[in-house]
């Protein structure tokens, strides 16, 4: 019982590191600004979701883990906040969008 | 064998801090840095609460994330109001 509760924690946290993982080689690899904000907005907030969310699991039901999916929900509700208002600073001031064919 | 997992779980966000951090460094505008610098600060709240984890102190490491929480998201809101009136192209 206990160890299906940990196999279960451990999924989620490896879950989570590979959407943090992933976020970060678009942050590097794409060619936009608006590109790069795709991949960093919803790819860290759906990482750090699952692995508060896992280490939440594998606490148990506690006082901590109570605290653990309050930082997971004000997670969830700030960082699309966050990375509305950086993409509306970008578009209010018309940084340049990235075209097909065109390098980097 | 947890305090391993835990280890080698905070060693794989520390390396995608540093995949995140060539983006402050090299990005062209300034608002790609801010949005660096957010995303560092995103994942950092996880390596903060794993911290606690590894060393036995979990109820008072997960207060310090929640303050870095509040205090990422705050900061990021000010910059990215800041450089909306002020102007990208020209920093």
């Amino acid at each position: 019982m206990t160890s299906a509760v940990t196999v279960l924690a451990a999924f989620l946290i490896c879950a989570g590191i590979f959407f943090l993982l992933m976020g970060a080689v678009g942050l590097i690899r794409f060619p936009d600004f608006y590109t790069r904000m795709h991949a960093a907005g919803k790819c860290d907030t759906l990482g750090s979701l699952l692995l508060l969310v896992g280490l939440a699991t594998y606490q148990g039901f506690d006082f901590s883990s109570a605290k653990l999916l309050v930082i997971a929900v004000f997670i969830f509700f700030t960082s699309p906040t966050a990375a509305h208002a950086i993409a509306r600073a970008a578009y209010t001031n018309r940084l340049p969008l990235w075209t097909k064919g065109e390098r980097e | 064998m947890s305090y391993t997992f835990f280890l080698i779980t905070s060693l794989t966000i520390l390396f995608a801090v540093l995949l995140s951090l060539y983006r402050v460094v090299a990005g062209p505008h300034i608002i790609d840095r801010i949005i660096g610098v957010n995303v560092i600060g995103t994942k950092t709240i996880a390596v903060i609460v794993l911290t606690g984890y590894l060393f036995d102190r979990v109820e008072f490491f997960i207060d310090i994330a929640f303050v870095y929480a509040l205090i990422n998201f705050i900061g990021t809101l000010a910059f990215a109001r800041y450089f909306e009136q002020k102007g990208v192209e020209n920093s």
